[in-house]
Parts: C-alpha cells; sequence; structure tokens
C-alpha cells in the first residue's frame, strides 16, 4: 500500500517535472529549460551506464554462490571480511548510486549487515579511481588524513548499526 | 557538465564507461559460453531489476537537474569560499549533502578553492559529505535500506565527516584560524 503511494508520488513528481519544462520552453523561461536539459544529458549518462552495472550485479548474483559469500562476509566472518569488503567498494564504479544495488545483492547471498553498510559507507571513501584523482589535486597528505580517519571510524559505525539492527531482525530490502 | 565529453577517452567518465563496457562484454561472453540458461536468468533478473528501480532513479535525476540548476558550481564554490573557520565547515558539510557531483567535477572544484586560500578542513568536509551522504540518493537508498535506516545512515556518516574535517584541520594546523 505505501509502496504504491510511493511510486504515484513518484510519477506525480516526473509529470509536474516534465509539465514545468515544458511550460518553461513556451514562456522561454530560462531556469527550467537548464533543468531540463541538464535532466536529458544526465538521462543518457545513466541509460549507458546503468544496463551494464545492472548486468554484471545479476551475473554477480547467478554464478556467484550462496555459500562464497557467506564464508567471506556472513555472520561468522571475521575481521579480514572489512579488508575484502574494502576492496569490492574500492572497485566500485560511478557513486552511491551503483552502490545500493550491489549492496542488496550482497545481502541477498548472505552478508551480514555491518558489512553491507561498512561496503556503502566504503565506496563513498575509498574508491580507487577517486583516490588517486583527490591525491593528484589535494595532495597525499589530505587524502592520507582523510582515509586514516574514516576507515576505522566507518567500521566501527557500520559494525555497531549492523550489530543494533540485527538484533531488531531488520533485514535489506530485496527484490 | 555531466556528459558532454562523456564519448572521449581522456575524460574519467568516458574511461569509466569504455571499461565498464568491457568487463560487461567480457563477462557476458564467458557466461553464455559456460552456461546459455543461467546467462538468459541473468539477463532477464537485470531487465527486471532495471524496471523496478527507474522510477527511483527518474526521482533522483529530477531532483539532480532542480539542485544543479539552482545551485550551479560558481554559487557552491562562492557558499564554500564565504567562511572559513567552523563555520565554513559547517556550511561545507551542508552543502556537500545535498549536491550531487562527480569526483572529477568536485576535485578540481575543491583544488581551486584551495587555491585561494579555502582551509583545508573546510574542503574535507565538503568532499567527504559529497561522497558519502546523499540527499539525491534518498529515492535510491530508500528502496535498498528502508526510510529509517537510509536516514540513520546518512546521519552518522554526516558525523564521520565533521570528524574527518576536525582531523584534516589538525594535521594541517589549522585550528582557532
Amino acid at each position: 500500500m505505501r509502496e504504491k503511494a510511493e511510486q504515484i508520488a513518484q510519477l506525480l513528481l516526473a509529470i509536474a517535472f516534465g509539465l514545468f519544462v515544458a511550460a518553461s520552453y513556451l514562456i522561454d523561461f530560462q531556469p527550467g529549460q537548464q533543468m531540463g536539459e541538464t535532466f536529458g544529458t544526465t538521462a543518457l549518462t545513466f541509460l549507458g551506464l546503468l544496463p551494464c552495472a545492472f548486468l554484471l550485479i545479476a551475473l554477480f548474483d547467478v554464478w556467484v554462490k550462496r555459500e562464497t559469500v557467506e564464508r567471506h562476509l556472513g555472520l561468522g566472518s571475521g575481521p579480514q571480511a572489512y579488508v575484502w569488503t574494502m576492496l569490492l567498494a574500492g572497485m566500485t564504479v560511478g557513486g552511491l548510486y551503483l552502490a545500493f544495488p550491489v549492496a542488496c545483492s550482497l545481502a541477498k547471498k548472505g552478508a551480514r549487515l555491518g558489512l553491507i553498510f561498512a561496503y556503502v559507507n566504503f565506496a563513498g571513501v575509498c574508491r580507487i579511481p577517486m583516490i588517486a584523482f583527490e591525491a593528484s589535486v589535494m595532495g597525499w597528505k589530505f587524502t592520507a588524513a582523510r582515509m586514516i580517519v574514516s576507515i576505522p571510524l566507518v567500521i566501527l559505525a557500520s559494525e555497531l548499526l549492523g550489530i543494533a539492527l540485527e538484533h531488531r531482525g531488520y533485514t535489506v530490502h530485496l527484490d | 557538465m555531466f556528459i558532454q565529453n562523456a564519448n572521449t577517452n581522456s575524460n574519467p567518465v568516458g574511461a569509466t564507461m569504455v571499461f565498464l563496457y568491457a568487463t560487461t562484454a567480457v563477462a557476458l561472453v564467458i557466461s553464455l559460453a559456460v552456461n546459455r540458461a543461467k546467462t538468459t536468468e541473468a539477463l532477464i533478473l537485470a531487465i527486471k531489476r532495471l524496471l523496478k528501480i527507474l522510477p527511483a532513479f527518474a526521482t533522483m535525476m529530477v531532483l539532480f537537474s532542480v539542485t544543479i540548476t539552482l545551485l550551479p558550481q560558481e554559487t557552491v564554490a562562492r557558499m564554500i569560499g564565504r567562511e572559513s573557520g567552523w563555520m565554513g565547515v559547517a556550511i561545507a558539510a551542508g552543502v556537500g549533502s545535498i549536491v550531487f557531483m562527480p569526483g572529477f567535477i568536485a576535485f578540481p572544484l575543491s583544488g581551486a578553492l584551495l587555491k585561494q586560500g579555502i582551509p583545508y578542513m573546510v574542503l574535507a568536509a565538503f568532499t567527504t559529505t559529497l561522497m558519502m551522504v546523499g540527499f539525491l540518493t534518498y529515492p535510491l537508498e530508500r528502496e535498498c535500506f528502508g526510510r529509517s535506516v537510509t536516514l540513520i545512515r546518512n546521519a552518522i556518516c554526516l558525523l564521520i565527516a565533521l570528524i574527518v574535517a576536525m582531523a584534516v584541520g589538525l594535521v594541517f594546523g589549522e585550528w582557532g584560524t
């Protein structure tokens, strides 16, 4: 029921936006036209990116055994699981928006909650191309300081959040 | 500013796209060669999920188009550059949480602000929230984590970003300036 209402809200937002952009062209309202153009170029970028990303995730779902993920990232996994999670997050392309579908997939395969949150947060902290770019602009001292402080904090926060939510019987929304 | 150069290889987006397409193509070919049925299953799964997530994606893109038009790069730069001390950190964290920028725009912008004398800790607050806290990705994150956990995760990451900014300020001796 609530999901239905949300879908309708999203549809209404899209329609309202479309009408607003169309009206902006009619009355020559610059900012509205610019919003429409931005939407168009962004949509094109995403339409190029999404099918590949979702196909890779689906291939992961089909081919990687549940036991493999469970053994390395499941409830019994040790601290080294955070290293695997960090490496996995380091290879994430795009940004947070592509980390969520991957996180869902990992959850479905039996990864524990703390690692799911750590994956998403790490995707914001240590994507490899991002680190290289950041260091070249801001200097290695900046990047090193940022990483040295944020990595332990991410692990601590994700672990605590995971434990708290696992006690409450929370599960990630799956498809 | 998001896609204009997406077709040139020197651009990070272009490079990412090429890498992504190549990886997907190789994976798909291998998968097909090994097991056709499983590959079909994966294709159907991918299409189903993509269709399911599309409304949330559309919402995100609408929000993105509106914010980037109302808060263009120059405005963001001006907002971050106005205050330098703790107030600057707070503003930068707020702006970074709301706007959405790919790294290849955000880092050159930060580099330019650094040259203008904006402290490292302010820029740390900006880039860290930009990468970890997502107001615009909320519709997508909610699909995965649900409403309250999405809010909690983002609040935690905002806090982490503020601690990171403080630490960076300490490292560069910017406290009390």
